[in-house]
């Protein structure tokens, strides 16, 4: 087995070189209790920043979905305090007043690009916030789609932007507000709540059992 | 990158059946019932009869389970031997929702627009939960080729027809609202321009009604739920589990005993209706499979609901995902969403033969693999294991070039981290333990036996059977997350709470001795424990 040696909050240990950051802390002994959530990129609970020895970048990653490298130092940072505004989702319209309203700070970008870089899902933060102050709430959605809401991000922002929560916004302006209905979705909706299919329904619940595996063994597959 | 000599053997034997397998992909025959049954029979985890044991104590008592389970079923309390005052709760609620994933959520914002007093304790963050983790969508029957009843019938036939009737009525009529009411918060569904849903097949669907949101159709649910819970104002109490439940003297449910999870402080909530929203087993890794859920995936609803007397529905039928991740060892067990199997990747042999149709249910695809990796040896050895070939690059040649990010970013992002560009490249699977098919019993009220105990979402048994079709457990999360959510809201109006007790847990810890259980395990289990060095307790 070949071994690295990482630095936990400082303390050396070493630990095989093929875990991820987060099965490497569990390696050197320690019973994870915050810092993770679904291990497996999708959370956004192990946030981490690192330093190679001897070079000067800090880096951020996810924990759970990044290799150890020889040299690591490693402080997790479990929780970050983005702000997060309250709304109510019925009230407010997908127009631009609504980020002036809620998150004025995004006006307030210096445009140096420290949240794309420090992205772990790789997305153009910077980009996705320039939409939002625009009011382009659509591209917002769409660019800032993949974020898990670790708030890597934030934790750069010289203007103290919460850029997850500004997406967070953005995608249910959207999703309600903005992108088509969906009428097949709402006829169906109807003609349920008219009952039409209660007769149907009821008939089926009393099948007797073979009756039932019949119709599931014989049914039409669309292709 | 695959460098192993072994895998690039017979990576080029995949590729090399590629054309023609594209060419014949409509041509897979579909297993017959009798085929099935017997694969099931032969290679299924669930009839491997000597990882289950039956429980001697409570109500599910002579029932069999996996051992894992039975050991924290019959498991001490953690309360044992401690003084809780029942007198002095720390939070008082109409109710308490135990457990932050999308049922614990949705029945937090239905109970709170009913106008009770609710609050969620959960163990982790709100949101570190397996319901952030779906990638490939949610069921409905809402196309005009489709209807409830069709749907009805695949959630039968898919549950090996074990499901309860009007579970099933309840999940397959609901859907389209659910998922109406989800847009209508602002999920962002794939629509075509139109606003016509983009929707796709799964395992043992008949008409395609897959939902999604890319792969990420979860994480869009449940963080656009999380936002709703705290734009409500709802209380959240993060990194706290609920430990034991608590009656009143006359049998109610009255509450929860919380910890603390950091600080392990005890805390007493007292509450008019307790929703368990616990989701799922993963983490107890039966018969040692890895697993694709969330760290708290831990069975722990089932322990508190058990022990307070709740029934057991099915509780030995698990779901092993087909395609969990074999390689690299650093995603081992990670989810490869069947939706890579929609979009049209075919499961191969390690000699390049498409050996079962990839749409076949769950079980039986699962047991398919086992068995290309057991007795046929038919299965590449990928230094960590057995596994056979998922062959993504097919899905750009069905679908056109660019699908993959356009469709499946998720899982584009996940292999690409080590390397293997599953666009270009297969990628290797051998199942994973991925789902609970069986849970607490309830009825469609989504109440169980004990009066204002309800339950919703994966801690359900009874909705799926005994196999879950995909997508019809986001499905019923939010279907009967949101009926737990207004049917305890209503019945809280109405409850007067006599007398506090935990008797039922000195109860409990009598009939275990009786029936000379003999154990040091406390549960709930709460975390798994994968400090090296460590000994579970
Ligand atoms: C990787 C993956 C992919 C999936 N893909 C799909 C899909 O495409 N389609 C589909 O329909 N389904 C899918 N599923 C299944 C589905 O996501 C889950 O079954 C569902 O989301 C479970 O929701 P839940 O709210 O019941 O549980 P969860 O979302 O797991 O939430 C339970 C919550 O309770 C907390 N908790 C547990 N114990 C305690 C305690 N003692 N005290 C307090 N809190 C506690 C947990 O930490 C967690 O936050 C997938 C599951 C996984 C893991
Ligand atoms: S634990 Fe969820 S993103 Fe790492």
């Amino acid at each position: 087995m070949e071994m690295v040696t990482i630095y936990l909050m400082g303390k050396k240990y070493e630990v095989p070189s093929n875990l991820t950051i987060m099965k490497a802390m569990e390696y050197a002994g320690y019973q994870l209790l915050r810092g993770c959530g679904c291990r497996n990129g999708f959370c956004g609970a192990c946030t981490t920043i690192y330093r190679i020895k001897g070079e000067t970048e800090l880096k951020v990653c996810l924990a759970c979905s990044t290799q150890v490298e020889d040299g690591m130092y490693i402080a997790t940072l479990p929780y970050f305090p983005l702000v997060k505004q309250v709304y109510d989702i019925e009230k407010v319209k997908p127009t631009e007043q609504i980020m002036m309203q809620l998150y004025p700070e995004i006006y307030a970008c210096i445009g140096c690009n420290a949240c794309t870089k420090r992205c772990t899902q790789g997305l153009n933060v910077m980009q996705y916030i320039a939409y939002a102050q625009r009011g382009e709430f659509e591209k917002c959605a769409e660019e800032s789609f993949d974020c898990v809401m670790c708030g890597c991000c934030s934790s750069g922002c010289p203007a103290g932007i919460s850029h997850p929560q500004v997406a967070m916004l953005a995608r249910r302006l959207t999703g309600k507000y903005i992108a088509p209905n969906c009428e097949h979705l709402d006829i169906r909706v109807e003609e349920i709540a008219r009952g039409d299919f209660k007769a149907t329904m009821e008939a089926l619940m009393q099948k007797p059992l073979e009756e039932l595996k019949e119709l599931y063994n014989n049914r039409e597959i669309e292709k | 990158m695959y460098h192993n000599p072994e895998i690039l053997e017979s990576l080029k034997k995949v590729e090399a059946t590629r054309q023609e397998r594209f060419a014949n992909k409509d041509n897979i025959a579909r297993m017959t019932a009798d085929e099935k049954d017997a694969i099931l029979k032969a290679y299924h985890p669930d009839y491997k009869e000597e990882n289950f044991v039956n429980l001697t104590v409570g109500v599910n008592k002579g029932d069999k389970v996996p051992h894992e389970l039975a050991a924290y079923l019959q498991a001490h309390s953690r309360i044992k031997g401690k003084k809780i005052d029942l007198t002095k709760p720390a939070y008082d609620v109409d109710v308490l929702v135990i457990g932050g994933g999308g049922a614990g959520s949705s029945a937090a914002i239905e109970a709170h627009e009913a106008g009770a007093n609710v609050m969620i304790v959960t163990k982790l963050r709100i949101g570190d939960a397996n319901s952030m983790m779906a990638e490939g969508g949610i069921q409905a029957a809402d196309k005009p080729n489709d209807s409830p009843a069709i749907h009805y019938i695949d959630v039968m036939g898919g549950g090996h027809f074990a499901n309860k009737p009007e579970l099933v009525h309840k999940l397959v009529t609901e859907a389209p609202d659910a998922i109406q009411w989800l847009n209508h918060l602002g999920v962002e569904f794939d629509k075509t321009e139109d606003g016509t849903m983009v929707t796709t097949h799964g395992g043992g669907t008949s008409r395609k009604r897959m939902h999604a949101c890319k792969d990420y159709s979860g994480a869009e649910i449940m963080r656009t739920l999380r936002d709703e819970v705290l734009n409500r104002g709802i209380p959240v109490v993060e990194f706290t589990s609920a430990i034991e439940l608590i009656k009143d003297t006359e049998g109610k449910i009255a509450g929860a005993v919380l910890m603390n999870m950091e600080t392990e402080e005890i805390m007493v909530a007292r509450a008019k209706c307790v929703v368990i929203a616990t989701g799922g087993a993963g983490r107890m890794h039966y018969q040692n499979f890895p697993t694709s859920n969330h760290y708290g995936a831990t069975a722990d609803g089932l322990v508190l609901g058990y022990r307070a007397g709740a029934k057991l529905l099915y509780a030995d039928t698990l779901q092993y995902h087909p395609t969990g991740a074999a390689f690299p060892e650093q995603i081992l067990g990670a989810l490869v969403t069947e939706k890579v199997r929609s979009l049209g990747a075919q499961l191969v042999n390690k000699n390049g033969v498409a050996y079962i149709h990839p749409l076949e249910t769950r079980d039986v695809n699962a047991s398919g693999i086992i068995r290309e990796c057991s007795d046929r040896d038919n299965g590449v050895d990928t230094g960590t294991g057995k596994a056979v070939w998922l062959d993504t690059p097919m899905i750009e040649m069905i679908g056109g070039e660019g699908t993959i990010m356009k469709r499946i970013p998720a899982m584009h992002r996940m292999f690409a981290k080590y390397g293997i560009d599953i666009r270009k490249e297969p990628i290797l699977v051998y199942p994973t333990l991925h789902y609970q098919n069986g849970g607490l019993e309830i009825s469609p009220n989504g109440m169980t036996g004990i009066p204002n105990l309800f339950v919703a979402g994966e801690a359900v048994g009874g909705i799926h059977g005994r196999n879950r079709l995909m997508g019809n457990s986001l499905l019923d999360i939010i279907v009967f997350g949101r009926n737990a959510g207004k049917e305890s809201a209503k019945a809280a109006k109405d409850v007067k709470l006599a007398k506090l007790t935990l008797s039922h847990v000195a109860k409990y810890e009598k009939e275990l001795k009786e029936a000379g259980v003999d154990t040091k395990l406390v549960s709930p289990k709460l975390l798994p424990n994968y400090a090296r060095n460590r000994k579970d307790i």
